[in-house]
């Protein structure tokens, strides 16, 4: 008996259609896919800035399936993991490509993530009810840095051992406990083999599995609460006849489509980078890393790679190492408390006052000044001088928050979004 | 406004840090290598230089003897033939025989490994490196270096560049600004200008061999960007088509 395609184009459909019914008796797999993507409603005037959240789900997945391919050939061991990281570039087959997207990954993950905590300044995505999802954020943005911290000292380069040794000596700094700390992080008095090993283990087992958890729970919260838009509006609170936010649209398929533009204009970027200038001029790979890790040499300049460098500079800015510790500690925490700082009830930069419009140009920009100055060569003079008006200046946005924002005059917020 | 003004910063910061990458090394201004990865011809001289002159002493470990064959167009005799003299295999790494406890006690270091020496130090540096020996009879070599001072290096190139002394400055006003003239003091086979191109093919081989796959990246990236344009510009399609109700 003949069978035409129609036939077997609708039996293919009946079966899957009884696979999923099977499944949904089993698990949620259709709620699931209807809570976070086919009815998970989004503003729909989502502009720029909102891309950045599922760009650093792109980076992280890259990172994580790049990974698993470099662990297959790197060798953590001091004697072997640099000959290894050349022998991935060099005779693993397409080891090179793997390695630069790793190694640009990294760069592009901070670029990204920084980018999208300036949103949630831009636009007040911290403030009620989403203080968790800035929490959880915060998380993963620590989670990241100690990621990148572990995995820069596995090239085993001069400038990964140098770099591991300023850090790490850094908790030296403590009072009572310091060397302990320190020796008990190295698990040895200097950065040794036993060192890179318990490195390799928490970069690539310890801190991923609490990134890719982290990253789980952020979405959860942000799904539960609902994304925040432009406006810095709730649009839950204008629904139509069957319950849907006027102002949204389904996250399937209609973000969705608008990310796979975005995703695509980021990758182009990305490879650019990539493709033609992978060590960006020294900025993603460091000149001095390609020589091997050296015991008793140091680089001619000791600097952390660039996404640290604004923390570094405070570090720096500090005569003791303990104050510049314990500054350099609070900028990194600082952040954490902005949902409580922030006392202005507008979320949105476009109807705040001109003082937070002010404070956040003031912070973004002490926080680009201070990153160039981490990445200066240690000097005296106006340097230092600049190093330490750009510290205040970063602080004075946090601490001065409750003040400037208590009596902010804002402009009216409209009920339903704007363009 | 404020954004404008924040993007506007980011790039006169990134503008800014762009400068200095290899700076400091002295007052004399280093001449670019201006070398071209591209060029096998140029490598290929590269290949015969470095083998003659600098794998006596240095190690290119990581490299493999048939990679740059393959690399560089030639056929495993035309490599055995003309690029290996000591008994190696070709899927051989370009190691030495001179231990390293042996070469600091003659040189009182040892020789770096040049497999990465490009992504080190900068063709830039390796270039003025090469050719910024002169004599120096206070040195152990019998010369040193105007970018290296006191290089344990010998001049290995000194045949073909002839030996060079540097001129005392005449007035303190000279010695200030760091002025250097040199002056030919036992000629080489090759004219200045011809030196400058051995040694440009060194580096460049140099380079090379830093990174092998440096012109299969670039070529793979015009690819791939170009695949990415096009699935661009069907994904905006695709936007636009399923953004088209809303309103």
């Amino acid at each position: 008996m003949a069978t035409s395609a129609s036939d077997v184009l609708g039996r293919m459909n009946r079966n899957l259609s009884a696979l999923g019914a099977w499944i949904d008796a089993r698990f949620p797999m259709t709620k699931l896919i209807k809570e976070h993507a086919t009815e998970y409603y989004a503003s729909k005037n989502f502009n720029f800035w909102y891309g950045f959240g599922v760009l650093a789900m792109v980076v992280l997945v890259l990172q994580f399936a790049t990974g698993i391919f470099l662990t297959m050939s790197y060798k953590p061991s001091s004697e072997e993991a640099f000959a290894s990281v050349e022998y991935i570039m060099r005779d693993v087959a397409w080891g090179w490509l793997i390695r630069y997207l790793h190694s640009t990954g990294a760069s592009a993950f901070f670029i990204v993530v920084y980018l999208h905590m300036f949103r949630a300044m831009l636009y007040g995505s911290y403030k009620k009810p989403r203080e968790l999802v800035w929490l959880i954020g915060m998380a993963i943005y620590l989670c990241m840095m100690a990621e990148g911290f572990f995995g820069y000292l596995l090239p085993w380069g001069n400038m990964s051992y140098w770099g591991a040794q300023v850090i790490v000596s850094l908790f030296g700094a403590l009072p009572v406990i310091g060397e302990g700390l320190a020796e008990w992080i190295r698990g040895d008095f200097y950065i040794s083999d036993i060192t890179l090993n318990r490195f390799f283990a928490f970069h690539v087992i310890a801190v991923p599995i609490m990134l890719l958890l982290l990253v789980v729970v952020h979405i959860m919260a942000l799904h539960e609460v609902g994304s925040n838009n432009p406006d810095g509006i709730e649009i839950k609170e204008h629904k139509d006849a069957s319950g849907k936010p006027i102002d949204g649209v389904a996250f399937h398929p209609y973000h969705t489509s608008k990310d796979l533009v975005i995703i695509i204009v980021f990758l182009i970027l990305f490879s650019a980078v990539m493709f033609f200038a992978p060590e960006l001029g020294g900025y993603f790979l460091e000149h001095a890393n390609f020589e091997p890790a050296n015991t008793l040499q140091t680089p001619e300049h000791i600097a952390p790679v660039w996404y640290f460098t604004p923390f570094y500079a405070i570090l720096r800015a500090f005569p003791s190492k303990l104050g510049g510790v314990t500054l350099m500690a609070l900028a990194v925490l600082l952040p954490i408390f902005l949902p409580w700082l922030d006392r202005c009830r507008v979320k949105s930069i476009r109807y705040r006052g001109w003082t937070y419009k002010v404070a956040l140009f003031v912070f973004a920009s002490s926080f680009l000044v201070l990153g160039y100055l981490g990445l200066q060569p240690a000097v005296g003079g106006y340097t230092i001088v600049a190093l330490r008006v750009f510290t205040i200046l970063y602080f004075a946005f946090f601490v001065l928050m409750p003040f400037y924002t208590l009596n902010e005059k804002t402009r009216p917020v409209p009920t339903r979004v704007t363009k | 406004m404020i954004l404008r003004a924040s993007l506007l910063l980011t790039g006169l910061c990134l503008s800014m840090t762009a400068f200095g990458q290899h700076a400091g090394v002295g007052a004399p201004q280093m001449e670019p290598a201006d070398n071209d990865v591209g060029d096998i011809a140029s490598l290929q001289r590269g290949a015969k230089f470095f083998v003659n002159y600098c794998l006596g002493c240095h190690s290119a470990q990581y490299v493999r003897y048939n990679r740059i064959a393959a690399d560089l167009g030639l056929t495993e005799d035309q490599l055995v033939e003309n690029l290996m003299f000591t008994g190696q295999r070709p899927f051989d790494t370009m190691d030495i025989a001179m231990r390293k406890e042996d070469a600091v006690r003659w040189f009182g270091v040892a020789p770096p490994d040049l497999s990465l020496i490009a992504r080190s130090r900068g063709v830039d540096y390796l270039y003025n490196f090469l050719r910024g020996f002169y004599r120096d009879e206070s040195t152990a070599t019998g010369a040193n270096n105007l970018w290296l001072e006191n290089t344990a290096m010998p001049h290995v190139l000194w045949e073909l560049q002839g030996m060079r002394g540097l001129v005392a400055p005449e007035a303190e006003a000279e010695a200030a600004q760091a002025h250097t003239e040199f002056e030919m003091v036992r000629p080489g086979t090759l004219a200045e200008g011809e030196f400058d191109v051995v040694v440009r093919d060194i580096v460049n081989f140099l380079d090379y061999i830093g990174e092998p796959m440096q012109l299969e990246r670039r070529a793979l990236g015009i690819r791939v960007i170009a695949f990415l344009l096009v699935f661009l510009l069907i994904a905006y399609m695709l936007k636009r088509e399923i953004w088209k109700d809303v309103h």
